[in-house]
């Protein structure tokens, strides 16, 4: 018994740096910026207290909502358009891909995955701008006559967004196709099903939790992004990470920054409710 | 049906490298745009991005930043792994959960929770404020990465040497880490990518001395040059370099 007793303690010490880190600069931090939330300011002051202020003021002012309907909107497209793309990538290097060049094949094809966000999204800007590559080539081969703007639109911040969830989803599903027995395949071609049924009925309902992780990662991570829309999009249409960051910039104003947060953390636990019946975080 | 794989597969390639091809090729322009028409080779705008104090300093911040803070995530993570995976106690779950719990919430929100943090308590920012909030994102990882890869058989292993005596800091170090030398290279090697590739954290957290996504960051401000592709050139390459030396290192032996 005094062994168990002295094997806890030391299980206590061992797991206390840890825990202690995590509570000092992720748990404070967070409950402080909850209690901030509803905090407001007078002039360049802080004044706290309980002042629920600022959320009535996020879900009344047209610029507010307008940020939280726009983050909400590229985000869906987004995932919209993501899916469709990754999906059949991800199924030929599973499953017309030699198996011995796969790993060499996916490393391959999410190399820029592991690009730092602003050097990939200042890339796409080279590729978008008014003296880019695709304006240049499109002048060129006489396709257009003006040069697209596309660069500080909200195409540009969709199309640098797909780029990178795009091989977020090929891993995810990837993952979850090399799982699958191809006995599956094979019964339903012996019970007489074509490619397409075999696709539709067997193979899709079986990858649908790769696919929804890989939609729920993208939707997190895509609406909690500030440099994409920032770099690409410009500021003419502002997200809510944007807006958050003005707030703390401009005008200083952290109680209104903090609740703004907060409203971010909700939809995105929102999104983590509707997607977890078919979540497996554990298996990325 | 087997042409159009190939083809797809094709277009998608293009598509994934297209931003990183234009990005290279630029960073070699022999002229002041890094835009078509392409005039011709040269290496000056990379000799102007090392012989530039403010950037080199950024470079050698991000890699002191992303090491150090790697290996504090990577020790907390794995004695915390080490200890839940080993005695069962009360609250294990929920403790898992709270170690888990920074790896769901956006990296705007740390940053924002610790930038507040810090103006209350008086911490100044600098490297230190941001190499925290790094360990803040990777200390979840490594736990969640060590925790996973702590089976039966090195439980047993780890129980005979405590038998014969061992002290626990003996286990730690002889039994434990060696053998799970592969798990916790991969969650060393994560952490530095993504501590070297970190912005927002970054951009919040620090003042004077930044890393060299916020010194990028600032570059961009002054419009497109070539000098930034250069520097991004060079960014990527150590992360790609870091992921292959993942993928050999780590991954090989798995079928």
């Amino acid at each position: 018994m005094r062994l168990a007793a002295r094997d806890r303690h030391l299980a206590w010490g061992l797991l206390a740096p840890a825990l202690v880190w995590t509570a000092a600069f992720f748990l404070l931090p967070f409950l402080a910026m909850i209690a901030l939330s509803f905090a407001h300011m007078q002039g360049r002051e802080v004044v706290r207290g309980f002042d629920p202020g600022n959320y009535s003021r996020i879900f009344t002012d047209p610029v507010m909502l307008g940020a939280l309907w726009n983050s909400l909107e590229i985000t869906v497209v987004v995932t919209v358009i993501s899916i469709p793309l990754a999906y059949p990538l991800a199924a030929i290097i599973a499953f017309r891909v030699p198996a011995r060049w796969q790993r060499l094949a996916l490393l391959l094809a999410v190399l820029p995955f592991w690009t730092s966000y602003v050097v990939r999204s200042y890339s796409w800007l080279l590729v978008l701008g008014q003296n880019g590559v695709v304006n240049k080539a499109l002048l060129g081969l006489g396709v257009i006559a003006e040069p697209l703007e596309i660069a500080s639109t909200r195409a540009a911040t969709v199309i640098g967004f797909v780029h990178f969830f795009v091989m977020l989803l090929t891993l995810t599903i990837y993952a979850n196709l090399i799982q699958l027995s191809p006995n599956y395949a094979r019964a339903a071609q012996d019970l007489g099903a074509n490619r397409w049924q075999t696709f539709a009925h067997v193979i899709l309902p079986l990858t649908l939790p790769g696919v929804v992780t890989g939609a729920f990662l993208t939707f997190v991570l895509c609406i909690g992004d500030y440099i994409t829309p920032q770099i690409l999009g410009g500021n003419t249409e502002l997200t809510l990470p944007q807006l958050i960051m003005l707030q703390l910039g401009r005008s200083g104003n952290f109680p209104l920054a903090s609740a703004l947060s907060v409203v971010l953390m909700a939809v995105v636990t929102l999104a983590y409710f509707a997607s977890s019946r078919w979540l497996r975080l554990d298996r990325v | 049906m087997r042409l159009l794989s190939w083809a797809y597969l094709a277009a998608a390639f293009t598509f994934v490298y297209l931003p990183v091809a234009v990005l290279v090729a630029f960073s070699f322009q022999d002229g002041r745009l890094p835009v078509p028409p392409f005039k011709g080779v040269t290496l000056d705008w990379y000799a102007k991005v090392l012989g530039n104090d403010d950037l080199t300093a950024a470079l050698l911040n991000s890699l002191l930043v992303a090491l150090v803070s790697s290996a504090i995530a990577l020790i907390l993570g794995f004695l915390a792994a080490h200890a839940l995976a080993r005695v069962r106690l009360p609250g294990s779950a929920l403790m898992r959960g709270v170690l888990i719990a920074p790896m769901t919430v956006s990296y705007l929100i740390i940053a924002l929770g610790l930038l507040n943090l810090f103006n209350l308590t008086g911490i100044r920012l600098s490297l230190l404020t941001a190499g925290i909030g790094h360990v803040v994102i990777n200390l979840p990882l490594c736990f969640a990465i060590t925790y996973a890869a702590m089976g039966d058989h090195q439980k047993n292993a780890e129980r005979a040497a405590r038998d014969l005596g061992a002290p626990e800091w003996k286990v730690l170090t002889l039994i434990s880490a060696p053998m799970l030398a592969a798990p916790l290279a991969a969650a060393f090697f994560l952490s530095v990518t993504f501590s070297w590739d970190e912005f927002l954290i970054a951009f919040l957290l620090t003042r004077f001395d930044v890393t060299l996504p916020v010194e990028i960051w600032s570059m961009l401000k002054s419009g497109l040059s070539p000098a930034t592709n250069a520097v991004g050139s060079l960014v990527f390459l150590v992360s790609v370099t870091l992921v292959i030396l993942l993928e050999l290192t780590v991954f090989r032996k798995r079928p």
